[in-house]
């Protein structure tokens, strides 16, 4: 009997239970005129009750209640003792009126009243059926689900949201019919209105879905693992787009329409640019240093005689209307400025986002529970990686069921030393190789530095030198990983990460001292520095696609030809992740110089996801090892935010903040730093309009003095504090609120068999007395 | 989407909703080319059997694939409309929230219907995901001890409510419950 109403799956007993009890409570009121009746009709009665008949108003219950009642014949076995016993119907009502089952007289009762009613219009009416696959509701919101249980605020909200959703399926004249019949607060039907609104705008934007098919194809072969690598490149594909529109909108079109005044001859076109990006493209709108540092004006003469103009002298020209003006040094901080504020903005919601989904507060008991249910991937199709997957499972759920029952060997003092100094040794061979390399790449580039030829194709050299470290020590490490041989999969995914990490981080490190230490003493040294960072992007892809054509496609030939073995390489995620954010975190570095990267960027991304994907499928098979995605997923995420975007965005500040700009090029010349530029703007408003003074102290006290910066981190920190407080908190109340379950579990189970004893005791007497009433 | 006319109602046709749903229909119509109306201005009634559906290749090598769309159809047997079988879709996709996600899962699981999912049930589980890999000791002994871990009322077997307090537990179950389109 409970398990018709006990689950929320069970829709229609719950509705009708809901609607029963609010039509009996605002008639009798009394719980226990009700039972008194039913008693009362018990002794007259005499029979044994049906249960199942009584549990649920009928409706659609026969074959659940055929079942259940085969059921009960066949299962000798009562582990409970309340499942097994037949109630009077006294008990049953109680049982329905306890307060899990019933639903409180609150706000959330009235708007799941009208929930019912839309409902039933929209099957009268036979409305259109929705397809809220790309909105938050999905349509068996439709059918009830949610609807028990007290409502709390949050939940009050929740069911506010099922009413909109389902409102927007109805016709405009049925939603406004609704809304208006509706006794809820004007304000309250304005935010349902609004909702409304937003629900459609996010589902429009979803329907721009690109590359679907071959996302589907992929994930349908080797599943979600893998699909999580090609959604990060997406990912990053829209990163670069929004870049690109922004500078292109702002800074490379003002520039291209209005050409700077005084421009040398362009050496001309040699294919070789498009790898050094120097000589045709050295002079163009692509570097900084074709930017103007004055204000370009529309309909101005080719009369202002040089390049060295300050820029708040705007007034002494001859232009006529003052109207159609761009700063541009002003265009140019302002435009980089933000584009990196709401860049950061957005990775640190996603990424918050993300943690919130893969992140449990309570650590999980439930391991083995949690395989059974949660480890197919639904999104598999073909018939081999199924085969696969299904072998996959089985090894794990051995493995797991090993660590479950068995206690965990102890390892002797001598076997642990001895892993201890393999581990050592690993690192040390990491740590060296690293260093090795860096302090190489430091003097190598202080080499190149000194003896800058005029020849394009040796400035070359720095970014291949690079790129073949990047490639060759990943596999160093792996080999290192190999020998220490880690027992659990994902200690050994975190381990490769962090190496490949530390290298990234360190090269990267010493590549911008290099380029901001050195180099920015150079004359014209922006451009020189837009120029180094586009030869490492597209070095960076040319050996990609080699080692993608090595790696993948020759190792495939080689093993089923040569070792004429069946098994081909696998796809190593976690490599190809962190080779996706070091091409990420060069063309954020390289914004600043190069106001053209971020479309390199998307060239690059377009095509590397074509060709990985062709290769995915050719070459490779699906992994064997298991693979949390969200976990991996949100590592991913954070990376890129932390290291990559902190790290570019404190070069940009530095190189804005502190280092001179070069006095012959480009739109900060003249000026001691960049962030001058800001600085000088501010004055000039003051100037204009001396009511915005306060602006310019405000300017000036927050931005330019650190112990604002200070206060700021400290509240910052505090706040964090807070949080994992709370989640500590958390934690404990939720072992404390399992331990609850079970206790009101226990106390229901002897409240009833009570009840169920004083029932059963009444009425044998009664029995025994109509008995002897009877007989002559 | 297709070359073929379907005609909706003005109040049916939406701009941007028209694109999934005539997706979504065209798939529906090509199971059953003959049976499947293009016309739904009179709202006719029309369910495909269980046997056409789960042959779609997205459903095709799935094991709970019975099961899946027993669960979405209104009479239990796999019958379904083409509400019900949007609804699926729906679910199963990736803008779903996890709390329905969760409902229609123990659905899935729930062999015998009876809304826990007992030791048979998983068991049924157990044989389709590893196709009787395991031997049966160790298929008694993973049952057992799942059901220990996610049990909190103690009677031995998942209601839906242990059932949801285990599956929000775990971070995968949004990326592997999930069908694209």
């Amino acid at each position: 009997m409970e398990a018709g109403l006990e689950s929320p799956v069970d829709e229609e007993g719950v509705h009708d239970s809901f609607n029963q009890l609010i039509a009996e409570q605002s008639q009798n009121g009394g719980l226990d005129a009700l039972e008194l009746q039913e008693l009362q009709r018990e002794l007259d009665e005499e029979g044994r009750d049906n249960v199942a008949y009584l549990s649920s108003p009928g409706h659609d219950y026969g074959r659940r209640q055929e079942r259940w009642e085969a059921e009960r014949e066949d299962d000798g076995r009562q582990t409970d003792s309340l499942a097994g016993e037949r109630w009077s119907s006294a008990t049953l009502k109680i049982l329905s009126s306890m307060p899990s089952r019933t639903i409180g007289r609150s706000r959330g009762a009235i708007i799941s009243q009208y929930y019912n009613r839309t409902m039933q219009l929209r099957r009268r009416r036979q409305s259109r059926p929705s397809i809220r696959d790309f909105s938050r509701s999905a349509r068996p919101s439709i059918r009830g689900y949610g609807m028990e249980g007290d409502t709390t605020d949050s939940e009050g909200a929740e069911k506010r949201e099922h009413l909109v959703n389902n409102l927007q399926n109805l016709s405009v004249s049925d939603r406004v019919r609704m809304l208006r019949g509706m006794p809820l607060s004007v304000a309250e039907k304005s935010e349902l209105r609004y909702m409304q609104s937003w629900y459609s705008w996010l589902s429009f934007i979803h329907s721009l879905q690109l590359w679907q098919v071959a996302l589907k194809r992929v994930s349908g072969r080797f599943g979600t693992g893998v699909l999580s690598y090609f959604l990060f490149l997406k990912t990053l594909l829209f990163f670069n787009l929004f870049l690109f529109l922004v500078t292109g909108a702002f800074l490379v079109l003002p520039q291209a329409v209005h050409p700077p005044l005084f421009s040398q001859g362009r050496p001309s076109f040699s294919g070789l640019e498009l790898l050094t990006g120097a000589g045709y493209f050295s002079d163009s709108v692509m570097y900084y240093g074709y930017y103007s540092n004055y204000t370009l004006r529309k309909s101005c003469r080719v009369d202002t005689g040089g390049q060295n103009m300050s820029i708040s002298n705007g007034t002494g020209m001859d232009c006529p209307s003052k109207r159609h003006s761009y700063n541009m040094p002003m265009a140019y901080f302002f435009t980089i400025g933000v584009s990196f504020f709401i860049t950061g903005i957005i990775l640190v919601y996603s990424m918050s986002k993300s943690f919130g989904q893969s992140f449990r507060i309570d650590k999980s008991h439930s391991i083995l529970a949690m395989k059974v249910f949660c480890s197919w991937d639904f999104k598999v199709l073909k018939k081999s990686s199924v085969k696969l997957m299904s072998e996959n499972i089985c090894t794990q759920l051995k493995e797991l069921l090993a660590e479950v029952n068995h206690k965990h060997v102890k390892n002797t003092v001598c076997q642990k030393l001895w892993r201890l100094t393999v581990h050592g040794i690993a690192w040390t061979i990491c740590i060296a190789s690293t260093t090795g390399c860096v302090i190489g790449i430091y003097y190598f580039s202080e080499h190149m530095h000194q003896v800058r030829q005029d020849e394009e194709a040796s400035m070359l050299a720095l970014p291949v030198v690079v790129s073949v470290i990047n490639l060759l020590l990943p596999g160093l490490f792996n080999a290192a990983a190999w020998m220490e041989d880690y027992d659990s999969p994902s200690v050994r995914t975190y381990v490769a990460i962090g190496r490949n990490l530390m290298l990234k981080v360190s090269v990267l490190g010493v590549l911008c001292y290099h380029w901001l230490g050195r180099v920015a003493a150079d004359p014209c040294w922006e451009d020189f520095v837009g120029q180094e960072l586009y030869r490492f992007l597209i070095m960076d892809f040319i050996f990609t696609l080699l080692d993608t054509l090595f790696g993948e496609f020759l190792w495939r030939l080689f093993s089923e030809k040569g070792l004429k073995r069946r098994r081909r390489p696998v796809f190593d995620i976690a490599r190809n992740v962190l080779d996706l954010i070091y091409g990420q975190t060069l063309a954020w570095l390289g914004v600043l110089f190069t106001p053209l990267l971020p479309a390199v960027q998307i060239l690059k991304l377009l095509l590397l996801f074509y060709i990985k994907k062709g290769s995915v499928m050719m070459n490779c098979q699906a992994p064997r090892k298991p693979y949390r995605v969200s976990q991996m997923t949100t590592i991913f995420i954070t990376l890129l935010c932390i290291p990559s975007f902190i790290g570019a965005s404190v070069c940009v500040t530095y190189t804005m903040w502190s280092i001179t700009p070069s006095s012959s090029c480009g739109p900060f010349r003249q000026l001691k730093t960049m962030f001058q530029a800001g600085k000088r703007w501010v004055e000039e408003l003051e100037k204009d309009n001396p009511s915005l003074s306060m602006l310019a102290r405000a300017h000036a006290y927050l931005v330019e003095n650190p112990f604002f910066l200070f206060v700021g981190a400290g509240i910052f920190l505090i706040v964090i504090y807070f949080h994992s407080q709370v989640v500590d908190g958390q934690r404990k109340i939720i072992s404390l609120l399992q331990e609850q379950i079970e206790n009101e579990g226990e106390d229901k189970k002897f409240l009833i068999t009570r009840l169920q004893s004083i029932h059963e005791q009444k009425r044998t007497p009664t029995r025994r007395l109509t008995k002897e009433s009877v007989k002559p | 989407m297709g070359n073929k006319q379907t005609i909706f109602t003005d109040e049916q046709l939406d701009a941007y909703q028209c694109f999934f749903y005539c997706r979504l229909h065209g798939r529906y119509h090509e199971l059953a080319p003959h049976l499947v109306p293009m016309d739904y201005t009179n709202d006719p009634e029309c369910k495909l059997p269980l046997a056409l559906i789960v042959n779609m290749p997205e459903l095709k090598e799935n094991p709970f694939r019975n099961r899946i769309v027993e669960s979405f159809s209104e009479d239990g047997m796999g019958n379904l409309s083409f509400n019900e079988f949007v609804d699926m879709f729906s679910v199963l996709s990736e803008m779903a929230p996890r709390e329905l996600k969760a409902i229609y899962a123990f659905k899935i699981y729930d062999f015998n219907v009876d809304n826990y999912l007992c030791k048979e049930d998983l068991e049924k589980t157990l044989n389709k995901l590893t196709k009787e890999e395991l031997t049966p000791e160790e298929v008694e002994l993973v049952c057992e001890k799942s059901i220990e871990e996610a049990d909190l009322d103690g009677d031995n077997k998942l209601s839906f409510a242990d059932f949801e307090n285990m599956i929000t537990r775990a971070p995968d179950f949004l990326s592997t419950f999930h069908i694209r389109i």
